[in-house]
């Protein structure tokens, strides 16, 4: 996994709540055995007018060229919700997003992001509402510091949380399954006293 | 102290909880299937890391299978790709498969529990969000991503942050013909589509303990639905009956210690949630969903909201774009909606329980001539007893296609997909924009709305139709 230690990166506004990742990443595009190649079709029906992906729908926002550098994704409430398919963070960090901030994000979604390196910002939905403000006034560059938990615009600072695990194990890159093989005795001693029906 | 069920459950199978780590828990059940674990076999081989518990891991093919053919190809090159990785990696792992036509094969949270795999006290996971479906055994059970997928492959455990506990009480008795997906999409509806993001959800009351084991697991399945890690039930002597005898399920004296220990897993009486919600069962009809959500939901004897119904902003836009791709007008009589489609299938609603009702409505009648409507078992097992039941024919008889076992419809992952346009009365669990197919429209309905909808061209208020309703 990269880490990630500061990102600086021009936002661009999704203003949609619910939005799940079937939206994220349809179906039809999960078929593949690689963790790379789902960039391209990222929100594949709200991005293309046709069905092979060659037609872009010139209303969404990510088609729109003042946005085609975005790094950072603002986005609605409950972001992430419905299938626990991790190909929809693969496609959001293959697209190009380091950052995503929402006023909340669905459980499994936002582990996923953790897991892959791909930063989940929560802010309360005022200052949601006025990044949205913001960004839709006129282009927007955030910084994001992961180790002091800032989000930081020309004018303004918003503070987030993360556990402190979660965030060593961005800033490091930890390979999780290595780290927890670390600890192997202590899986063992469990398994020796488990119930022999368990 | 006084504990909760999931309390229980967590402090059963914590491994390590340190201030400055997330927790380390034990997974005692791993279930796999084609699409979400070829990554992570992947990175596994990538690492030269082994499998550490295949005996603990099962695999079935369901996702992207043909419902028509049991022939690997039949779903297309994409999907047989990913099959036979799966038959690959299990084969060099030594993880058990259930394979394209095998007795056992099944969507995977329909062949869990009836196969016995899926018991009490385990905490059971799944790539795949609606592993929910488990805790109708008081398991602690949720979905996956591939990296989780790929850590519990190489350390048997995950790293779990400790979820807020929610209590749901239905209580009372529900009205004859009103079915547990009722139940469900009626607390949905309450609860808003993330109202328990951050929760363990345990249902209780009467009109819980009361469901059947088929029941309970249409009420668990859909509590991703309102963004709840996990739904529990606590086990009791209907689970301790329906689990007896299972192939998996522990045997002699193995099975009087397992029931021993089952019986203590209940939230003591004095135990305290984070948050409690409570809906009287006689107050809950037919639930209809109209919107993009599964929350957007209302029942059959209502009509399609408007706008200002809504107080909350992001609500009233929700309602908006809803509204604009369902091609629906506030108003409209939810029995005036003509559907095209039907879809009987599911993890959500497609057990043989979920089939005699929905035969029950269809026997003797005939699917209107202005849909097509098919009925998808879930599992071999299923297939096999609806057709030695006869309800098979019944379906047959009345115009329904019947179909091989498969996750189907619900995903749209093989060929069972709606086009542009279509209206689909879906007893699956996600009404989500193009979810069973680009530019369809999928309503959430129980099983017996859905055989009743076939045959009218139309919701239909079930209480003014003349059959026999399950429960009743």
């Amino acid at each position: 996994m990269e880490n990630f230690t500061q990102h600086y990166g021009l936002v661009v506004p999704l203003d949609a709540a619910n939005v799940d990742t079937d939206q994220i990443i349809p179906k039809q595009f999960l078929q593949k055995t690689t963790r790379t190649g789902f960039g391209q079709h990222l929100f594949n029906d709200w991005r293309y007018l046709d069905n092979d992906g060659k037609v872009n729908n010139p209303e969404f926002i990510l088609n729109k060229p003042e946005y085609k550098d975005a790094s950072i994704l603002l986005t609605g409430e409950n972001f992430g919700c419905g299938s626990s398919r991790e190909h929809a963070p693969w496609a959001l960090q293959e697209y190009g997003f380091k950052v995503i901030i929402a006023p909340s994000f669905a459980d499994i979604f936002y582990a996923n992001c953790i897991n892959i390196g791909v930063l989940p910002i929560t802010l309360t939905a005022a200052e949601i509402t006025e990044l949205f403000k913001q960004s839709k006034d006129s282009l927007q560059h955030l910084t994001v510091d992961l180790a002091t938990s800032k989000v930081k615009s020309a004018d303004k600072e918003y503070s987030f949380t993360m556990t402190p695990f979660h965030k060593y194990c961005l800033e490091n890159g930890v390979d999780s399954v290595g780290w927890t093989l670390n600890k192997i005795a202590k899986i063992e001693s469990y398994e020796a006293k488990m119930p022999a029906w368990q | 102290m006084a504990s909760t069920l999931y309390e229980k459950l967590w402090q059963n199978h914590i491994i390590e909880e340190k201030a400055d780590e997330t927790p380390l828990i034990f997974v005692d059940r791993h279930l796999i299937h084609e699409v979400t674990s070829p990554q992570a076999f992947a990175n596994l081989k990538f690492h030269n890391r082994a499998l550490r518990h295949p005996e603990r891991t099962i695999a079935t093919m369901d996702h992207n299978i043909s419902t028509r053919s049991i022939e690997i190809n039949a779903a297309g090159e994409g999907a047989a790709n990913q099959l036979r990785t799966l038959e690959k990696n299990c084969k060099e792992f030594g993880v058990e498969l259930f394979g394209m036509g095998h007795k056992n094969q099944g969507v995977v949270h329909v062949m869990g529990p009836e196969l016995g795999l899926t018991l009490p006290g385990t905490v059971i996971v799944c790539g795949d969000s609606h592993t929910a479906t488990h805790g109708a055994f008081g398991a602690l059970a949720f979905g996956i991503g591939t990296s989780e997928v790929e850590h519990v492959f190489a350390t048997q455990t995950l790293r779990q942050t400790k979820a807020k506990t929610m209590r749901i009480e239905v209580k009372g008795q529900v009205a004859a013909g009103i079915s547990a997906k009722d139940i469900i999409l009626a607390i949905i509806g309450k609860t808003g589509s993330a109202g328990a993001t951050g929760y363990v959800v345990e249902y209780c009351g009467e009109a819980i303990e009361r469901l059947t084991m088929e029941e309970r697991m249409t009420v668990c399945n859909m509590s991703i639905e309102f963004g709840a890690k996990a739904g529990l039930i606590a086990p009791d002597e209907t689970t301790f009956a329906y689990l007896k005898g299972r192939d998996y399920s522990p045997k002699g004296e193995l099975w009087e210690q397992a029931v021993t220990d089952w019986k203590q897993l209940k939230s003591d009486t004095d135990a305290t949630f984070d948050s409690y919600l409570t809906l009287e069962a006689k107050d809950i009809k037919t639930q209809v969903t109209w919107g993009t959500t599964p929350g957007q939901v209302t029942q059959v004897d209502n009509v399609i909201p408007s706008p200002e119904d809504f107080s909350d902003p992001v609500e009233r836009d929700s309602c908006v774009a809803a509204l604009k791709y369902m091609g629906l007008t506030a108003g409209t009589k939810i029995t005036d909606i003509t559907i095209n489609k039907v879809f009987i299938g599911s993890c959500t609603n497609s057990r043989i329980e979920d089939l005699r009702a929905a035969a029950a409505i269809a026997k003797g009648k005939k699917v209107s001539p202005t849909v097509d409507a098919i009925v998808v078992p879930g599992s071999y097992r299923v297939k096999a007893q609806a057709e030695a039941e006869g309800l098979a024919q019944t379906f047959i008889d009345a115009g329904f296609e019947w179909r091989l076992p498969g996750c189907s419809m619900c995903l749209g992952m093989n060929d069972d997909v709606l086009t542009e346009g279509d209206r689909c009365a879906s007893t699956s669990n996600r009404n989500f924009e193009g979810r069973q197919g680009r530019g369809s429209r999928t309503h959430l309905v129980s099983p017996e709305l859905a055989a009743a909808s076939a045959i009218a061209g139309h919701f239909v208020d079930l209480t003014t139709i003349n059959s026999p309703a399950k429960g009743a």
